[in-house]
């Protein structure tokens, strides 16, 4: 199977604070890949390193087995637009009303006629289960939490990407409509045959969307010479892992992180 | 490890105090540059359409018109106050129109527009790209193939650039009126004299020399709101502190500005219009 990103020895700092250290991941064609892991770990510096919206301090990121950085500026624009994105916050423009921001890239990046652009809008906010009728002209701000996700959802698949990236889809979100979200996500997949690649805490989106799963584990409390990455495999053996800190994340049990409430 | 940690910065002394400060100055100094240079290389590739543009002017321009305006109209009637006084002990109060129009035109008007404007519209230009920042929508942009410098600080730098000395003109305008108002009607000078003397000693040169200073007092509140919005840091106070920084930075370089321009101006004043 070809590997449409692949993460070399990638490593990544913030100042003098590393949040990644030597990470080497491959995301397979027309899969769905789950990184996992405690907050501040990485996973959502990592999906940026792969969509190239932040550059690595150190290692290679390829694109269909090239090097991002051996292409040019305007290269890396246009085939980032395989790439789609949902944001945490879903990260939509404010200023804009919600069929703006749908047609964002359209308006951006194609030079289509506004009917086309306007139906294209229509579709994909069906698609996501919204009325375009009645959220065409909200702006973000009038929008509820689950809404606002789904609207950047429509925006990325506005796109027809090849790879959808989505940071935290459920975070934040009541139980119903994240698996309105967990179910959007797969529905994407089976209709536009799209790569995923899912960062989450929500053992429920894992369950139901992950073919593969990776946790990263904070750096701070590893020691220098082992690896981030603590788990890869299929969803099914991390809820069965017997390292206890994959079986206590999964199973959301702080463990003798409990002593830390000690301190103080 | 704690104890070498904080025996090393009880060593810290002024010297290395200075050090820092004068290393951070010349690093933001020389990533402020860097900054304009990646905009200026964005205007013409990245020239925004009109939807984008003018509600940008329309912020920066219109919105702002009241407050140029009521602080023109104050420079003018605050110059005749303090002017007159120090006038009528020489029995030379007729010669007041010069003075108030001589230092509004090249010096009070472009600065005090330029104070407020990076007031109201530099703080404001922080704020809402340090928010864009930390929502993330910054890298939304980048996603969808729009490069962020030129879908959001090209916009705002050309509308600083061509309104900002703009606005500076209504500023002057009303405290050139203002001016005269209060030193004839309330302070009593002669109307005719007023004029007269002001025909005399104010030159287009003056004129020019502020709008020029205007000029570049809107890009440099522009580049440094743009460049504080795009570093700001994480949170509210993050955001804050972009706004202030903008606020506190523009004023800085104005006046660094003003006084560069203004010995600049003097010297060439003899090549140029004699």
């Amino acid at each position: 199977m070809s590997s449409l990103i692949e993460l070399e020895n990638v490593s990544r700092q913030f100042g003098t604070q590393q949040v990644l250290r030597d990470i080497t991941l491959s995301v397979e064609t027309g899969k769905t890949l789950v990184l996992i892991g405690e907050s501040g770990c990485g996973k959502s510096v990592t999906m940026k390193l792969m969509m190239n919206l932040l550059p690595p301090s150190s290692g290679t990121v390829l694109w269909d087995g090239r090097p991002v950085k051996d292409r040019t500026e305007k290269e890396i624009v246009r085939e980032r637009l395989r790439f789609g994105y949902l944001f945490q916050g879903a990260a939509l423009f404010d200023s804009l009303t919600v069929f703006e921001n749908v047609a964002f890239g359209l308006r951006q990046n194609r030079r289509l006629h506004p009917k086309q652009i306007s139906q294209t809008v229509h579709e994909r906010l069906r698609d996501v289960g919204l009325d375009p009728a009645i959220v065409v002209d909200k702006k973000p701000a009038e929008l509820s939490g689950g809404m606002r996700k789904r609207v950047g959802l429509a925006r990325a698949l506005a796109m027809d990407p090849e790879v959808m990236l989505y940071d935290e889809p459920t975070t934040g979100l009541d139980p119903i409509m994240s698996d309105v979200i967990n179910e959007l996500i797969l529905r994407t997949r089976e209709r536009c045959n799209v790569t995923s690649i899912v960062v989450t805490h929500d053992m429920n989106t894992v369950q139901k969307v992950a073919d593969r799963v990776v946790m990263f584990y904070p750096l701070a409390r590893l020691n220098p010479e082992d690896p981030q990455i603590i788990f890869d495999g299929a969803a099914e053996e991390a809820f069965e892992s017997l390292d206890p800190r994959v079986s206590q994340f999964v199973r959301g049990e702080a463990g003798e992180r409990l002593q830390e409430l000690a301190i103080g | 490890m704690m104890k070498s940690q904080a025996a090393e910065s009880q060593q810290l002394t002024f010297v290395h105090h200075l050090g820092q400060a004068v290393v951070g100055f010349v690093t933001l100094a020389g990533d402020l540059t860097l900054f304009g240079l990646r905009m200026a290389s964005w205007i013409i590739p990245g020239w925004p359409r009109g939807n984008v543009l003018w509600p940008v002017m329309y912020q920066i321009g219109v919105l702002s018109l009241p407050v140029i305006l009521i602080t023109g109209g104050f420079i003018g009637m605050v110059l005749s106050v303090q002017a007159y006084e120090q006038f009528a002990l020489m029995h030379m109060e007729s010669q007041l129109g010069t003075v108030v129009n001589v230092t509004l035109l090249k010096e009070l008007g472009p600065v005090l527009a330029a104070v407020m404007l990076a007031g109201r519209v530099g703080s404001a230009m922080a704020a809402q790209l340090g928010t864009m920042r930390v929502t993330e929508q910054i890298d939304a942009l980048t996603a969808l193939g729009a490069n962020p410098v030129a879908y959001l600080v090209v916009p705002r730098f050309l509308a600083c650039f061509l309104l900002i000395p703009l606005l500076t003109l209504f500023a002057d305008g009303i405290g050139v009126l203002s001016g005269w108002w209060f030193s004839t009607q309330v302070l009593d000078v002669e109307s005719f004299y007023y004029w007269h003397h002001s025909r005399r000693f104010v030159t287009s040169y003056d004129l020019l020399s502020g709008i020029l200073k205007s000029v570049f007092f809107g890009t440099a509140i522009s580049l440094i709101a743009c460049h504080r919005g795009f570093h700001s840091r994480a949170g509210a106070e993050g955001v804050g502190q972009a706004a202030t920084e903008a606020f506190v930075y523009s004023f800085v370089v104005i006046l660094g500005i003003d006084f560069l321009l203004g010995y600049l101006l003097m010297e060439l004043y003899p090549i140029l219009w004699k």
